[in-house]
C-alpha cells in the first residue's frame, strides 16, 4: 500500500471559507481521473466549509496583503485562494 | 460601406470585452476558406506539423510583416480578403481599433480530435486559460478578431473564454492555475461566426471529443489611433445623469448604464467593485468623457477635499 495525494484549490467570494466557490482545480495524484482546464462549469463544493465537510483538508491560504499605494484600483489575479489536500492509500 | 457599432454593443464590449456576430459570413466564403486550406477528412492527416507545413505552403493566407495595415494585408477577392470588406466586420474594426488599423499576427488555430491523440498515443489535454501575449497595462487595447468557417458544436471544444475579465492585468499563463471559473463560456456557433476579444480576455483551446478537425482562424488588429467615440463620429453620445443607487427605483428603463454594471459570477464580492470601477475608466476613455462616471463609482473616491 502506498499514499497519494490529491489537491483541490477553491478560490473564494471573500476570504473566509464560508464564502461561495468562484473558481476550482482538482489534481488526482492516484491516477485515477484526469482534471484539465474548462473540464466542469459547476463547482465541487458551494463553499470552502462544504469542502472541510466532506474530509478536505485545509493546507494553505492567501495573504491579505494591502494594495500597494497608487496601486488600489489594478484588478489582477484571483484573490481569495485555499489549498486543500485529501491523503488516499491503496495499490497505485 | 461599413456598419458602425451602436453605442450599446460598445457598453457591451467595454464590459465583457467581447463581441459575437453569428454565422456572419456566407456559406460560399466559408467552403471557399476551407477549400482554400485544403480542410481534408481527420482519418488523412497523420502528423499536425505536416497538416500546418500543407497549409501554410498551399493556402492564399499571406506572411504578414507584424505593423502592415490590414487594408494592404490580404490579396484581393481572397477569402479572408471578403471576410475584412464584410460591412458588420469592419463596421466593428472601425468602431473599436479605427479604419488605420494595423496587423500585429495572425494565426491559424486548428484543434485535432480525439481519434488522432489515440492513433498517435498522445495525452489529450484543453488549453490552460490564459491572456495573450504579455502582461500589458496600457489603457489603449489591441482587438483579437476570430473566424470559425466551420460549425462549432459542445462536442468539440470550441474556444473557452471569461467574460468581464479584459481589465485584469495579469501575465499570460500566470492564470493556468484557475482550471474552471464559475461562468466561464464557450464558443459554439453556426458556420460563418466572427467573434471580437479585447486583447486581455481570458480565454483557452477547449479539447475536441468529436470527429473533426475544428478550425479557428484568428487576427490580432492594433490601432494607429486614439479610440474615442470611433463608433460615433458625431459625437452624440452623452453621458447620463445620476440615479439613485441601492434605493432603487425599478420603475426606470434599463440603459446603456446598466449594460456597463453587469457583474459576473467569477468575480469577488470586493474585487467586483473595483471591476466597476475599471470599466467606468475605460468607458471614459471610449467616450471622452473625462469626468462621466455610472453610479458613483468614481466621483463618491474623487471627492477629495484636503
Amino acid at each position: 500500500m502506498t499514499k497519494r495525494q490529491k489537491v483541490l484549490v477553491l478560490y473564494l467570494k471573500f476570504p473566509s471559507l464560508e464564502a461561495e466557490v468562484i473558481s476550482w482545480a482538482t489534481f488526482d495524484g492516484t491516477g485515477k481521473k484526469l482534471h484539465m482546464t474548462g473540464d466542469s462549469d459547476e463547482p465541487p463544493y458551494p463553499t470552502g466549509l462544504d469542502a472541510l465537510l466532506d474530509g478536505w483538508r485545509l493546507f494553505q491560504s492567501s495573504q491579505s496583503i494591502p494594495e500597494h499605494p497608487g496601486q488600489e484600483f489594478r484588478t489582477s489575479y484571483l484573490k481569495h485562494e485555499f489549498f486543500f489536500e485529501k491523503i488516499e492509500e491503496g495499490d497505485f | 460601406m461599413t456598419k458602425l457599432l451602436s453605442t450599446e454593443k460598445m457598453a457591451e464590449f467595454a464590459n465583457s470585452g467581447c463581441l459575437f456576430f453569428e454565422g456572419l459570413i456566407d456559406e460560399d466564403i466559408n467552403k471557399e476558406f476551407l477549400n482554400d486550406i485544403g480542410h481534408t477528412d481527420i482519418d488523412d492527416v497523420d502528423n499536425i506539423q505536416h497538416y500546418f507545413q500543407n497549409i501554410k505552403s498551399s493556402s492564399s493566407i499571406p506572411r504578414i510583416p507584424a505593423g502592415t495595415a490590414l487594408k494592404d494585408a490580404y490579396p484581393l477577392n481572397s477569402p479572408l480578403e471578403k471576410i475584412f470588406k464584410n460591412e458588420i466586420v469592419s463596421g466593428a474594426i472601425n468602431s473599436l481599433v479605427g479604419s488605420k488599423t494595423v496587423v500585429d499576427h495572425q494565426f491559424l488555430h486548428l484543434t485535432f480530435p480525439s481519434k488522432y491523440y489515440a492513433k498517435a498515443n498522445q495525452r489529450q489535454m484543453s488549453q490552460v486559460n490564459h491572456q495573450d501575449s504579455t502582461i500589458d497595462p496600457r489603457t489603449t487595447f489591441d482587438i483579437q478578431l476570430f473566424y470559425f468557417p466551420t460549425d462549432v458544436t459542445k462536442e468539440m471544444g470550441g474556444t473557452r473564454y471569461i467574460p468581464g475579465t479584459h481589465l485584469r492585468i495579469v501575465n499570460e499563463m500566470g492564470i493556468a492555475k484557475y482550471q474552471n471559473i464559475k461562468g466561464q463560456k464557450n464558443i459554439i456557433c453556426k458556420a460563418g461566426t466572427i467573434g471580437i476579444f479585447h486583447n486581455g480576455l481570458w480565454h483557452g483551446a477547449g479539447v475536441n471529443f468529436s470527429d473533426d478537425i475544428r478550425y479557428m482562424f484568428k487576427v490580432r488588429l492594433q490601432p494607429t489611433e486614439k479610440q474615442e467615440l470611433l463608433w460615433d463620429p458625431e459625437k452624440k453620445y452623452q453621458p447620463l445623469p445620476n440615479r439613485a443607487l441601492y434605493w432603487t427605483d425599478e420603475t426606470k428603463d434599463q440603459t446603456i448604464n446598466d449594460i456597463l454594471m453587469r457583474s459576473y459570477p467569477w468575480q469577488e464580492a470586493d474585487t467586483n467593485r473595483l471591476d466597476k470601477i475599471n470599466v467606468v475608466k475605460f468607458w471614459r476613455l471610449l467616450t471622452g468623457h473625462k469626468k462621466m462616471d455610472v453610479d458613483y463609482w468614481l466621483t463618491r473616491i474623487e471627492n477629495e477635499l484636503y
